[in-house]
């Protein structure tokens, strides 16, 4: 188990996980400010690694018909619809139209009754109750569904901006794994290019990767119950291709490449949004320093990560396994030790 | 642009990653709207009135480059004092004959040229004779009246200057429901990223081709650029994306009904009974430019359909040509199978009975034939409709008596063959062949190759003279594998031309005789095979060679990339400026050069110029850079060649909501209409009831799906990206409607009724039109009957009403009515359709095609315009 208490120090996985002399980290940037949602990612990805579809539902999200990351889609265009300003658009799109107020809560409510199931587990879990989606639509709490609204700006009478946010999400690929850490089979592994990969023979469906993952990626198929995600497509890389995803992305909205270029790559296209107007513009998973050690693959995203439906602090879930282990084990020590005490200290 | 055309869109973003602004303007906010600087929402159907405003801009506000207007333009040419234009007529030009309702184009012609006006429009409309202006401008005289200061009345400037004069921002807003300071936003942009040191592209898609005025469309967009000195000049240009792979393809070696390779027209039955006359018809004698070598191309084509069979002696086989005798365009057909009047047809990668307009005309128009070849990668709604449609259920067809045989063949794709693509540049690209087609599917080539094998072999020994025309076909290509796959580069050799003695490729078109020494299938494509070598196979990587990257692929004429480029060069010959430099003149070496081939004669100077008696290419002067018009000179003011005015004038569409605040004249004049009862028309202003329809529609693409969904409805990965058959409304128009989020809607037009799930989006807006709130919706026409996912088709929503120069259907606007809840089905269907119509006052009567007033006497036109 890898030692995650001392974040900030830039750890090449594959050598902790014992290869010697691994080739450069791999990962993705996938930058959001030149999606322009065509989904070519997903279907290239379904088309690569034989991944069965997902389900014929008009799932109401915009232009999401996938409706998230699941064992049977590793790529996931988001769609997001919000009344409100992007960095580049000059003049509002809608201004001087004679528009109402933004998409009402009851058509909240149906987008939120809607949610299907995907047959993956768990998926994308059909809503019971559709009503707090209804409540939330008018503008007090964010739910990440179109048209809901960000604290304190549900007030407009009229709208007057719009944006449409797209981005493809993905696993990310972990610097501190905890699928990895939690699996008892050895399904889940870290290749030699820092990448986490399942290998669907061995995983047993124990379904422990599941809770596990601080992203909410990886998931099981209902027909096999085994894991799946994204491999970083394994047996392309290996044999020096690009990614699929990244192959057919036509606008290099995903980059594939070496972690650290990527990083670097990134930095100097968040200072080039910055200086052209979008100060929203930032970074998402690339900081070694964060709560799983930072992402192999990471995002630019316009806005905080919670707009996309991301964690906006993710930790490795297993970072405190250590330290409870070895409560667990000072207390067991101690009991053992009364115990002991007990029956030494007992007069004969 | 995004929506439909992703791969290119990567240019796009490229460009915006270097700091170019977007600026998209669209009914709704799509995809490409999210990544652009700047949006605007504009009412379907208005375009010209919103782009009438730029140009009028421009000229208020002297923006233009005037030397290259000057120069290169015909903005100084003096037009005929008989001219009238539509400020004078109530949107009418001088010479509209309304018992034809088109134009005697006299009165629009060149001081002193009025002759060259006489063209009979009627039989031009039914020909879609502006086609075959792709490839060269139509003719005029070559001696013209100038004023270079631009001060005479009746020059094309002052023209275009009063034409436009009530374009005005406020009445782009009235019209388009764009806010006037938007409006001034985007016409201020475009200004300014032109000139000496910038350029501005225009890019459509060819939606903008489907409207009744869709020709105009592009020429005002023509006309700006031609303003702003953006033709012929690198990062310039008026660029279509073209619908799919191919589609130019398909007009320079035509799936078309009036044309022939390299544009040359079909002859017509009564005007061109002998070689001769066809040929001069094209010719033209005396006209500048190089389409006087007309009569070389025709006699190529020939001798490359019928090889040795075609000599001087029997005018090179001109009687086997087939003759054009009126309108034989796609809508005329489908209404001629209704009437039983056609017996059978191929459909070859094509799905009508979803991707045409009217799909119920359509279907029942297959269902009426005797037999039906379709040939595809799927079985697609068009094979299916005898037993799986629309009228099955209402009881129009009946399966067990719908006479129609149905051969269905499946087809090899793109990447189960090879050949040639040509895109939006004029570039062939040839592709290799990847895997071999599944099954029985084989390639077009490979069927029309043994169809026309067999029926020879069946015809063998006839000695009727209507069959001569098949048995002296040159039909000898070489086969190869265990099909017997005819060469596709065999054929491109052919297209290419060679020289019949030697067998040796000619290079070039110039090479082409009229003597029947050569033979070449497409004189435009000439050099794609020169010196024997597959120049469409070049795959020179960018970064080996020139930014222009002329060895990657090859560009008809003569691998030429940008079209006019001499006008990148001043007058004089020299860049515009250091920045926008590409091809110039070297006085040193006495030639042009630059990183394209000239689009010129090579060693014509620029101080040329022609003498009294030189025609043809000769007659062009040293800096006339749009050497396939007839004056060499870019046309704000079109004196031919436009059926429906020599100016971009706006015309409602044929069902709209409102009144044409511009003129009396609702809609185009011109505009070809089929008064059928079987083709009713929405009411429309002047005439009563249109508020049964009140709301606007329009549709197109999603990204996910293509063209009639044949190639995506059937495919697991796209069909679960867009499953459902929806439709987009606004907020308001939700709320006004009763219409809920993923509930049901259903939408009525006089033809037809189509249900679909409501995607309520804050995308749409509604615009303020003539003081009315005017909602619009839109919905994606890739949805129909069969596939893994289904739905009811759009296209069942129009009628066939069509643009008067090609023939292209009004596809892209339209009126309807929507409601909440599915639609009725089976016979009832037809009821509670018959109710609107009967409400809509449309039983039986088509709205008038003339609203203009007669004259200008003020006489009131029965509506409330104001003046």
């Amino acid at each position: 188990m890898v030692d995650v208490n001392s974040p900030g120090a830039s750890v090449n996985p594959a050598e902790q996980a014992g290869h010697l002399d691994p080739p450069p980290r791999m990962g993705f940037f996938t930058d959001t400010s030149v999606c322009i949602g065509c989904k070519a990612c997903e279907v290239a990805c379904k088309e690569w690694n034989l991944v069965p579809e997902s389900g014929l539902d008009l799932l109401g999200m915009s232009y999401d018909n996938t409706g998230a990351l699941t064992a049977n889609s590793w790529r996931h265009v988001a769609f997001i619809e919000q009344p409100r300003p992007v960095g580049w658009q000059r003049t509002p799109p809608m201004v001087g139209t004679p528009t109402g107020p933004p998409i009402s809560p009851a058509t909240a409510e149906a987008g939120a009754e809607t949610t299907v199931d995907l047959g993956t587990r768990p998926g994308l879990p059909p809503a019971p109750d559709p009503a707090p989606a209804g409540r939330m639509a008018d503008g007090t709490q964010f739910l990440g569904m179109p048209g809901s609204e960000l604290p304190g700006r549900g007030d407009r009478d009229e709208r007057t901006d719009l944006r449409w946010l797209m981005m493809s999400d993905v696993c990310k690929h972990c610097t501190h794994a905890a699928c990895l850490d939690v699996c008892p089979t050895g399904s889940l592994f870290r290749t030699e290019f820092g990448t986490v990969v399942v290998q669907e023979d061995i995983c047993n469906g124990c379904g422990y990767c599941i809770p596990a993952c601080p992203y909410g990626v990886i998931d099981q198929r209902k027909d096999d119950g085994r894991a799946w995600k994204c491999t970083l497509c394994y047996d392309r890389i290996g044999a020096g291709q690009t990614p699929a995803c990244a192959q057919a992305c036509p606008t290099e909205s995903i980059q594939y490449g070496e972690v650290d270029e990527l990083r670097e790559r990134a930095r100097v296209r968040v200072e080039r949004l910055h200086a052209d107007g979008v100060p929203e513009a930032r970074l998402y998973g690339d900081d070694p320093g964060d709560g799983v050690g930072g992402d192999g693959a990471f995002f630019l995203l316009l806005d905080e990560p919670e707009v996309y439906g991301l964690p906006p602090d993710p930790v490795v879930t297993t970072r405190d396994l250590p330290r409870m282990w070895r409560r667990a084990g000072l207390a067991a020590l101690t009991m053992a030790a009364a115990t002991v005490a007990a029956f030494i200290g007992r007069p004969s | 642009m995004a929506e439909a055309h992703p791969v290119g869109f990567q240019w796009v973003m490229e460009a915006k990653r270097r700091g170019a602004k977007v600026i998209h303007v669209d009914p709704r906010f799509t995809r490409t709207s999210a990544l652009a600087d700047t949006y605007l929402p504009i009412r379907a159907g208005s375009d010209i009135a919103f782009l009438g405003g730029v140009v009028r801009y421009i000229l208020e506000n002297e923006l233009d480059f005037r030397e290259y207007v000057v120069a290169y333009t015909n903005a100084a040419t003096i037009v005929s004092e008989d001219y009238r234009d539509t400020e004078d007529l109530d949107g009418l030009f001088s010479g509209f004959d309304p018992a034809t309702t088109s134009y005697d184009q006299s009165s629009w012609q060149y001081e002193g040229n009025e002759g060259d006006g006489a063209n009979d429009t009627a039989t031009e409309r039914d020909s879609a004779a502006g086609l075959r202006h792709e490839s060269h401008g139509p003719p005029v005289a070559r001696q013209v009246m100038r004023d270079e200061t631009l001060q005479h009345p009746r020059c094309v400037y002052q023209i275009l200057k009063r034409h436009y004069a009530r374009y005005t921002p406020e009445m782009v807003e009235r019209v388009c429901g764009i806010p006037k300071e938007r409006f001034e936003e985007v016409a201020r942009a475009w200004a300014a990223n032109s000139g000496r040191d910038r350029t501005s592209m225009l890019v459509y898609s060819v939606g903008w081709t489907q409207h009744t005025v869709g020709v105009q469309y592009i020429r005002t967009g023509a006309i700006i650029q031609l303003l702003l000195g953006n033709m012929g000049r690198p990062g310039g240009g008026v660029l279509a994306l073209r619908g799919h792979a191919s589609i130019q393809g398909s007009t320079d070696i035509p799936t078309l009904f009036n044309l022939l390779p390299g544009y040359l027209p079909m002859p017509q039955h009564a005007q061109h009974p002998t070689f001769d006359d066809w040929v001069t018809s094209i010719q033209h004698p005396g006209q500048k430019g190089f389409w006087n070598n007309a009569r070389a191309y025709a006699v190529n084509l020939l001798k490359a359909y019928w090889g040795a069979a075609a000599t001087p002696e029997n005018n090179f086989c001109y009687d086997y040509l087939p003759r054009m005798t009126g309108d034989h365009g796609t809508y005329q057909q489908v209404f001629n199978m209704i009437d039983g009047k056609i017996k059978g047809y191929f459909l070859l990668g094509q799905n009508p009975a979803v991707g045409s307009a009217h799909g119920r005309a359509q279907r029942l128009g297959m269902a009426n034939l005797d037999w039906l070849v379709v040939r595809d990668l799927f079985m697609i709604e068009s094979a299916t409709f005898w037993k799986n449609s629309r009228e099955v259920e209402t009881g129009e067809i009946s399966p067990e008596r719908c006479r129609t045989e149905v051969f269905f063949l499946p087809a090899a794709s793109h990447v189960e063959k090879e050949g040639t693509f040509t895109q939006t540049q004029r570039l062939l690209q040839w592709r290799e062949k990847a895997v071999d087609a599944p099954g029985d599917s084989r390639s077009e080539l490979w069927f029309f190759y043994h169809l026309g094998r067999i029926i020879r072999e069946r015809l063998a020994g006839s000695t009727l003279p209507r069959d001569r025309a098949l048995l002296d076909l040159a039909w000898d290509y070489p086969t190869h594998g265990p099909h017997a796959e005819p060469s596709a580069t065999a054929v491109l050799r052919e297209i290419n031309g060679y020289e019949v003695a030697t067998g040796r490729p000619l290079a070039s078109f110039t090479e082409m005789k009229d003597d029947g020494s050569t033979s070449g299938g497409c004189w435009i494509y000439t050099g794609v095979f020169a010196d024997g070598v597959n120049q469409a196979a070049r795959r020179k990587p960018g970064r080996e060679q020139s930014w222009v990257a002329p060895e990657w692929g090859w560009a008809w004429p003569a691998n030429r990339r940008m079209l006019y480029n001499r006008a990148s060069a001043d007058p004089e010959g020299r860049p515009w400026s250091e920045r926008k430099r590409y091809v110039w003149w070297d006085a040193e070496q006495g030639q042009w050069t630059g990183h394209d081939v000239p689009d010129f004669e090579k060693t014509k100077p620029p101080s040329y110029r022609p003498g009294e008696d030189d025609v043809g290419v000769a007659g062009l002067s040293g800096d006339d850079p749009f050497i396939m018009q007839g004056d060499g000179k870019g046309w704000l003011f079109a004196p031919v060649g436009v059926l429906d005015g020599p100016l971009p004038t706006h015309y409602e569409p044929a069902e709209s909501p409102v009144r044409n605040p511009l003129y009396g004249q609702q809609a185009n004049p011109t505009r070809k209409v089929y008064e059928r009862p079987d083709n009713p028309t929405n009411p429309s202003p002047p005439e009563q009831h249109s508020e049964v329809f009140p709301y606007v529609f329009t549709v197109s693409r999603l990204t996910e799906h293509h063209t009639a969904g044949a190639m995506s409805r059937t495919v697991k990965y796209l069909a679960e990206l867009q499953p459902e058959m929806f439709v987009e409304v606004s907020p308001e128009l939700a709320v006004e409607r009763g219409l809920t989020h993923l509930g049901w809607a259903h939408l009525v037009t006089t033809r037809g009724v189509i249900e679909a799930r409501v995607l309520v989006t804050d995308r749409l807006t509604p615009l303020r039109v003539e003081g009315r709130v005017i909602h619009q919706m839109w919905l994606p026409y890739h949805f129909g009957a069969e596939g893994l996912v289904r739905g009811d088709s759009a296209n069942d929503l129009f009628g066939i009403t069509l643009d008067p120069n090609v023939l292209i259907q009004e596809s892209k606007v339209g009126t309807c009515d929507i409601r909440a809840g599915r639609r009725p089905t089976g016979p009832p269907l037809l009821d509670y359709l018959a109710d609107y119509r009967r409400r809509a006052g449309v039983d039986g009567h088509y709205p008038p095609v003339v609203t203009a007033r007669a004259d200008d006497d003020g006489s009131d036109d029965g509506t409330d315009r104001e003046a």
